[in-house]
């Protein structure tokens, strides 16, 4: 049973790869309005469950529900907004100013054959405000920094107003003093609009600051729960999880621990 | 030349038909380029070879294929090889570049052997390979314009979804764009402009229609739209100043118009440079 507030409903889900198991049991649930982070090491298939929960992966076993529907018949891909890694995502040099990208977001909702309207634009423009990237609007995208980038794909997700942004690992490549601005702006999003927000990420530290629910994927779930209780977990059960030593960071310490 | 094109029709036709190339070809070049599909052209222009040499051949043996106008079968062909690419694509995930040079063997195996059968085609062939002012009649002009129709209907109806696909497939897929339809689409659509602009610009010189005035187009725009606008104009410039100089030299138009497309390229180039 899910509850009618349910986003995303994973239920025992297990995926293999040939014959090598990359998620064992996987269950997890996210509500409206929650700020779920989602970490591990790497290849401990946080990848491989974001590709299922976006459907473009079929897991080998367990049930997937978006919106409290299977996720087979789900076709409101718009409530969904999706923010990749920042390298993966698009070259350089491609000729596209920031206004045209956004506006690419509505592509789906707005359906086959029909045309992109001024109210189109507008809405493009008022997700570029939200993240205060509106004055930028008719420069070419390479002309951006990593930071800037990212957040014009953020507005991308954000201008069919979904319900529930999806972010994989979105600061690889961008510097250090954008990433903190970069995550209040999530928290900020997650707060005032509340969309709610399952971001997959290596930065622990930053990360378990902001959101209000943590999951700590290894295959299967080692963890999963309120800030809170993550807070409780001493270093020792950390490290047994993560792999390798952690150490928590207190605040008056700068340089966070993968 | 003025009173010339006035006076003859091939003229007209070849005027005509050039035109609407440069239009289209630059046009559907730029969703090509920057989806970084470039040999594609190149391939089904080899595909489109087979179909054409086939097409010439069994019109020496087959009372049917005397009067049927090659450009059908080589634009047959290139449909046919765009369809097999997105298959073979999909056969060979890991290496999907693979697809192209098998393609692209196969056209020209299967050209050679028409041509061998044939002993040799003459000028006709090499109207085919090059491009020829004086060959393009007026049912070759009325398939550039039906395809051309075809062309700009694509693109400006399904102008967002291409869009999206070319800049990131991924969140494209993931935000329901059926990129499986509008891909398959797309590659018909290209055999389709490679098959209507072989008879100006030659099978072997086609792709770079396609290319060049995009490259030079993506030099200079800072919008998609922009580069739109630039591809096609860069391409126009081409196609005239290499018809003019093609009627005047009396060369394969093909090679003027490519030729042409060059040097737009390198003043781009130049003029980026000595800007920055």
């Amino acid at each position: 049973m899910y509850m009618t507030n349910s986003i995303i409903n994973l239920e025992h889900i297990t995926h293999k790869f040939n014959h090598s198991i990359a998620l064992s049991d996987v269950s997890l649930e996210v509500k409206q309005g929650e700020f779920w982070a989602l970490i591990g090491p790497n290849g401990s298939g946080k990848s491989t469950l974001l590709k299922i929960i976006l459907g473009l992966l079929k897991p080998s076993q367990g049930t997937i529900e978006l919106f409290g529907g299977p996720i087979d018949s789900f076709n409101q891909q718009q409530r969904i907004g999706y923010v990749s890694q920042k390298s993966n995502a698009f070259t350089t040099k491609f000729p596209a100013t920031v206004l045209e990208v956004v506006k690419s977001g509505l592509t789906a909702k707005k359906g086959l054959f029909k045309r992109f309207d001024k109210e189109d634009e507008q809405q493009a423009i008022d997700a570029l405000h939200i993240v205060k990237m509106a004055d930028r609007k008719d420069e070419s995208i390479g002309d951006l920094s990593g930071g800037q980038q990212q957040r014009v794909f953020i507005a991308r997700a954000l201008v069919s107003h979904p319900d529930l942004l999806i972010m994989d690992e979105p600061t690889v490549g961008i510097d250090r003093q954008n990433v903190e601005s970069f995550y209040s702006m999530l928290s900020e999003l997650n707060r005032e609009y509340g969309i709610a927000i399952l971001l997959v990420t290596h930065e622990i530290d930053v990360v378990t600051k902001l959101a209000t629910h943590i999951a700590c994927l290894n295959r299967s779930i080692h963890f999963h729960g309120v800030h809170a209780d993550y807070e409780k977990m001493s270093e020792a059960e950390l490290s047994g999880w993560y792999g390798h030593p952690i150490r928590r960071l207190h605040q008056k310490e700068t340089e966070p621990v993968k | 030349m003025i009173e010339a094109i006035f006076t003859y029709e091939f003229l007209q036709n070849a005027i005509l038909s050039g035109l609407i190339i440069g239009l289209i070809a630059p046009m559907l070049g730029l969703f090509i380029v920057v989806r970084r599909m470039s040999m594609i052209s190149d391939a089904l222009s080899h595909v489109a070879l087979a179909g054409i040499a086939g097409s010439l051949y069994l019109s020496q043996q087959v009372l049917f294929f005397a009067a049927l106008n090659p450009v059908y079968l080589g634009m047959g062909a290139a449909v046919v090889g765009s369809l097999l690419i997105e298959r073979l694509r999909r056969v060979y995930k890991s290496f999907e570049e693979l697809a192209i040079p098998i393609i692209l063997s196969a056209g020209i195996g299967f050209g050679a052997i028409f041509i061998s059968l044939a002993k040799g085609f003459g000028t006709d062939l090499v109207g085919y390979l090059f491009g020829s002012v004086s060959a393009v009649s007026r049912q070759d002009l009325y398939i550039v314009m039906l395809i051309a129709v075809m062309v700009i209907a694509f693109i400006y109806f399904l102008y967002k979804e291409l869009f999206s696909l070319a800049f990131d497939p991924e969140y494209a897929r993931v935000s329901g764009i059926n990129e499986r339809v509008i891909q398959a689409a797309f590659m018909i659509i290209t055999a389709l402009v490679i098959g209507a602009s072989m008879r100006i610009v030659g099978i072997l010189l086609v792709s770079s229609l396609m290319t060049l005035p995009v490259a030079a187009a993506i030099q200079v725009a800072k919008s998609y739209k922009g580069a739109l606008v630039y591809s096609i104009l860069f391409g126009e410039i081409a196609v005239v100043i290499g018809l003019i100089s093609a009627y005047y030299l009396d060369i394969a138009p093909g090679g003027t118009i490519v030729v042409t497309s060059v040097f737009i390229l390198l003043l781009v180039l130049f003029w980026k440079k000595v800007r920055s």
